[in-house]
């Protein structure tokens, strides 16, 4: 019976997706209109996360969140970057969206705690994958700032995708298990 | 929030702060800047001299590498984040400036490794 409820909302799912998408696409636009230059790459709010937060807790499930991963960072790097960037964000993005629904699934912490861990293992994901391709191993000289600031920013997500998951009406079409 | 939450931040920041501490007491001032392009060391330099290298040239991309005071920094980038132009001068070992678009490194180092032309000249 669930399987047929599912297929009969996917036609609604892939518009929920694409909306999705693109509030995630335009959170990242705006951010790079805004640059924070301290000196050290990846510094930045990540709001694009809000929307990956938002759709782990109200989706719960994890095709949903890396689809719109997937998406988002392809189609940014397409518009904005180039290839070296696409690796970059992709591995940094899938890393956060996967630890962010494996921490939302233990149910140990509250959404802050998801994406305060989201924000920390994306820039993670970013510098690894930048410590392989430049290999510099120096690189790890700039986690333990990244730490902080991806703590600050992941916090910030935290509390908006909060507000969110709690005000918005549920799009009706996605499956969702309303346990938080 | 749970205590959890708590206990995750109090542990990003302990990690952080001790690392930050651990990283400065092991680091000294260097004598090279070893730069490397693509993953590959390129080029290397003392830090004694001061000077200016061109890294690149303006029709494809550049960085431009200054050595002044002993300290390294970029003064110029084609680079569209200018992170690297953005970050403050390097001293100590292990202290790098990195330019992600360009897939440029600016290392300092104790010594110069083996496979480096020592002052590789591009100027």
């Amino acid at each position: 019976m669930k399987e047929k409820k599912v297929r009969q909302k996917s036609a609604r799912n892939i518009s929920m997706y694409a909306v999705y998408v693109a509030l995630a696409f335009i959170f990242s636009y705006i951010e790079s209109l805004f640059p924070i230059s301290v000196g050290i790459p990846g510094v930045k709010p990540g709001f694009a996360n809000i929307v990956i937060v938002y759709i782990i807790y109200t989706s719960g499930r994890p095709s949903s969140v890396l689809t719109v991963t997937l998406l988002r960072t392809v189609l940014l790097a397409c518009t904005f970057g180039n290839l070296s960037t696409l690796l970059y964000s992709v591995c940094g993005g899938l890393l956060s969206a996967s630890v962010m629904f494996i921490l939302y699934k233990t149910n140990l912490f509250s959404v802050f705690g998801v994406s305060i861990a989201g924000g920390v293992t994306h820039n993670a994901g970013q510098l690894a994958v930048a410590a392989l391709i430049l290999d510099t191993k120096e690189l790890i000289y700039y986690y333990p700032i990244l730490l902080i600031t991806g703590m600050t920013a992941g916090f910030a997500v935290g509390y908006i995708a909060n507000i969110c998951i709690k005000r918005i009406r549920r799009p009706s079409g996605m499956i969702s298990n309303n346990n938080n | 929030m749970k205590r959890n939450d708590f206990i995750l931040i109090a542990v990003i920041l302990i990690i952080s702060i001790f690392s930050i501490f651990a990283f400065r007491s092991f680091s000294e001032n260097g004598d090279y800047a070893v730069i490397s392009l693509n993953g590959v060391e390129y080029a290397a330099y003392p830090l004694s001299d001061d000077r200016e290298v061109k890294i690149g040239d303006s029709g494809t991309s550049y960085n431009v590498i200054n050595i002044e005071d002993k300290k390294v920094y970029i003064s110029d980038a084609d680079c569209p984040d200018h992170i690297c132009v953005n970050h403050r001068a390097i001293s100590k070992t292990g202290e790098t400036i990195i330019c992600l678009p360009h897939k440029l490194s600016v290392t300092i180092k104790k010594s110069v490794p083996d496979n480096v032309s020592f002052d590789a000249a591009t100027e």
